[in-house]
């Protein structure tokens, strides 16, 4: 870069990054490949959906929902609420009432669609954006949040939900979750009439550049563990783009593991509900792991800590809201007539008042004492955390004369 | 009682608590066909198949975050690395996922985990295979860490921590898997977070753990015939450290020299020092010597010997305690 390129002060960041990415044409491009989909982005629904999966045709027909009125009502209606959900925590953040937050919007078909095709006896390990796939597993709204609102760094009984709780350091889950595939075939050895159960290790395209991603696919491969690895694509790890991490389509991965992958669009709900039905039902019959390539874009920042506009276009964000998967979902139910406006109407309201509970909900919530963190340390007593208990009691009751220590 | 290895003593103790718990598996690297690089699990796989003893992929973060995984699920796996300094690819998954789940579902989920992890030097090997890391893993809350120093501990001890609901880390002394020993089979041994006098004494302490165990005693031995009494505790848990008993121990004797194979600088015999210097202060008649590695990567085997803490450097710490 010479001199009359550097940036001026009052240079918007906005231009800067226009000009560094015209002497860089292509390189934030993501890499070619084919992406399953249905419901297209103007609003239109495909007949049918096929791919080419691992050698053979698999025709996605019986796992689609295209057709089925309520269930499609009840898709958006997951989606409508859990960007509502969205919106508030962000509102919330911004008031000082939660430390930070993660926002999902424009993964939300990605979620609630992979989440609604789980059943009951599957078990999903998420990152930490995953609030839409916590909404299908039944986690209340307000237990999304204690995390950050800094009262727990989990929220739920993951054994009530079959969804395990949100994982910090990436992709470490992924691995948890292949050793909890082979807990599953271990028990249904020795109990052939249980439900076969499938798990899920969620991560994205930032994560799959950990090691943990490769050798999570391995034992997954080397032992058939029945797993769907469902990777959200959604371009950004930050500020850094998917092509850094890889130079093929993530799918395509799976091939070198020797398992199935399919890349579909993870703005189109129902494509990714018959993909995870698909994949689920494959891991579920012993045929070993799936890799899912949602194709998506995290339409907001990496956290309320982060600043978009740093390191990519508006134009960019711009297009992808032509794709919003609510959007396109919406405009089916309207003109194909499945919704009318009073759906539409009762939504809104039903989302309003979630909110209004929602922030009653994180307002309310208390701080545990640091004298109960020593509880959780270890299952069985252990001398050393029972005597700094006692030192902590003894200095706190110090206080006592002048009220709680601050 | 039978007489045994070391080796052999965990060989049994892992072949109990196979038979005694269908949710015990295990994992690690060549542990199956082969019976692990040192035959710590020979026989096991043919026994109890190859579901139950699983010779995993090369990788170790996989082989702990799998077990975390299958913890999860309600099953007991104990993994084996295969040496001290291929414990770090898997450094991660223990110390941000199994020593936090407690703490992190605020007391809800358990992973009893136990990692087997052959440590120590003495056997004239490559770079990586005579490490001592144990105080990176006892700063790490969450985590139980024991080691045995004979056949009866290593018996029993790894099945109490099988049944422990924390993750443990069993630190087994590589260089002793040889030495023999009786094993009770029928009465089990001690609280394995628990320390040991093994000889009694009445002029110092040593407090030694692991391979340093036959040291520590040898130099006692040595002691005694210059007529100094000298009392030898065997830490054998190193997270969490039975206090009460070192500090019982130099409240009478006085002087205390803690020895092990790990550098000592930020290692355990510092916060045995600390601790020691803060609860017998008024019965010390010399400050807490140290005998430990030195701040250098393990050495290259032909000079090993000068390296690790032997009969002499344990005597010479014990003079300097004594000039005091």
């Amino acid at each position: 870069m010479n001199a009359s390129r550097l940036p001026a002060a009052e240079f918007e960041a906005e231009e800067v990054l226009r000009a560094a990415h015209a002497a860089d044409v292509g390189r934030d491009q993501e890499p070619g490949g084919e992406m399953l989909q249905v419901l297209s982005s103007d609003g239109s629904m495909a007949g049918g959906m096929a791919a080419e999966v691992a050698g053979s045709t698999v025709d996605f027909a019986p796992y689609l929902s295209a057709t089925d009125a309520p269930h499609l009502r009840s898709l958006y209606r997951d989606m409508f609420l859990i960007r509502r959900f969205d919106q508030e925590s962000t509102a919330l953040q911004r008031q000082g009432q939660l430390a930070l937050w993660v926002p999902l919007t424009g993964q939300e078909a990605a979620q609630i669609g992979s989440g609604r095709a789980l059943q009951p006896q599957d078990y999903a390990f998420p990152t930490y954006r995953e609030h839409g796939v916590a909404l299908t597993r039944g986690v209340r709204f307000d237990e999304i949040l204690r995390l950050f609102r800094g009262v727990t760094n989990g929220g739920w009984d993951p054994r009530e939900r079959n969804f395990h709780l949100y994982t910090l350091v990436l992709a470490a889950q992924s691995l948890h979750a292949v050793g909890y595939a082979m807990g599953m075939q271990r028990d249904q050895l020795a109990d052939p009439s249980l439900p076969q159960g499938v798990s899920v290790a969620y991560f994205g395209d930032g994560a799959s550049s950990e090691g943990d991603i490769h050798e999570s696919m391995v034992f997954a491969a080397s032992f058939d563990a029945p797993v769907v690895f469902f990777c959200q694509n959604n371009q950004w790890a930050i500020s850094v783009p998917s092509s850094v991490q890889t130079k093929v389509p993530l799918a395509k991965r799976a091939e070198g593991y020797g398992f199935p992958g399919v890349r579909v669009d993870g703005n189109d709900v129902v494509a990714v509900e018959a993909v995870m039905r698909w994949a689920l039902e494959h891991a579920r019959t012993g045929k070993g792991p799936v890799l899912i390539e949602a194709y998506t874009y995290r339409m907001s920042a990496h956290t309320t800590a982060d600043d978009p506009t740093k390191y990519r276009l508006s134009r960019d964000e711009q297009e992808w809201q032509t794709r919003d998967p609510l959007a396109r979902l919406e405009a089916y139910l309207r003109t194909a007539g499945l919704a009318d406006e009073s759906f539409f109407e009762e939504l809104g309201a039903e989302a309003r008042s979630m909110a209004t509970d929602l922030r009653e909900a994180v307002l309310s919530m208390t701080a545990p004492d640091l004298e109960s963190r020593f509880a959780a340390v270890y299952a069985e007593p252990h001398p050393l955390v029972q005597e700094e208990l006692r030192f902590f009691q003894q200095y706190e009751a110090g206080f006592a004369d002048e009220g709680k220590h601050a | 009682m039978a007489t045994m290895t070391i080796a052999k003593a965990i060989n049994e103790g892992l072949r109990a608590s196979l038979a005694h718990d269908p949710k015990t598996l295990l994992m690690g690297e060549d542990i199956g066909e082969l019976g692990g690089v040192y035959r710590v699990t020979d026989g096991l796989k043919r026994e109890f198949g190859a579901m139950r003893v699983v010779d995993t992929p090369l990788a170790e973060s996989g082989i702990i975050g799998t077990a975390i995984g299958l913890a999860l699920r309600g099953y007991r796996p104990i993994c084996e690395i295969q040496f001290d300094g291929f414990v770090f690819p898997g450094f991660n998954q223990i110390t941000t996922q199994l020593a936090k789940l407690r703490t992190r579902s605020d007391g809800m989920l358990s992973a009893p985990v136990v990692i087997r992890i052959p440590y120590g030097g003495g056997i004239g090997s490559v770079e990586h295979h005579s490490e001592s890391p144990e105080a990176l893993f006892a700063h790490t809350a969450g985590l139980r860490i024991i080691t045995p120093s004979n056949p009866q501990d290593a018996y029993w001890m790894i099945q109490q921590a099988v049944t422990c609901e924390d993750p443990v880390i069993v630190f087994e002394p590589k260089r002793r898997y040889w030495l023999k020993g009786d094993v009770d089979t029928r009465t089990p041994a001690a609280d394995p977070f628990t320390a040991q006098v093994l000889r009694r004494g009445s002029d110092a302490t040593v407090v030694a753990y692991g391979p340093l165990v036959p040291v520590a005693l040898a130099a006692a031995a040595a002691a005694a015939e210059d007529g100094r009494s000298i009392e030898v505790i065997d830490l054998r848990s190193i997270s969490p450290i039975d206090f009460d008993t070192v500090t019982a121990s130099v409240t009478r004797t006085g002087r205390l020299v803690v020895a092990h194979e790990a550098p000592t600088f930020g290692g355990l015999g510092g916060e045995i020092a600390a601790r020691i210097s803060e609860w017998a202060f008024l019965s010390l008649e010399a400050p807490v010597i140290r005998v430990g590695g030195f701040h250098m990567p393990y050495p290259v085997a032909r000079v090993e010997e000068q390296y690790l803490p032997d009969i002499d450097r344990i005597l010479e710490a014990l003079d300097r305690a004594f000039a005091y």
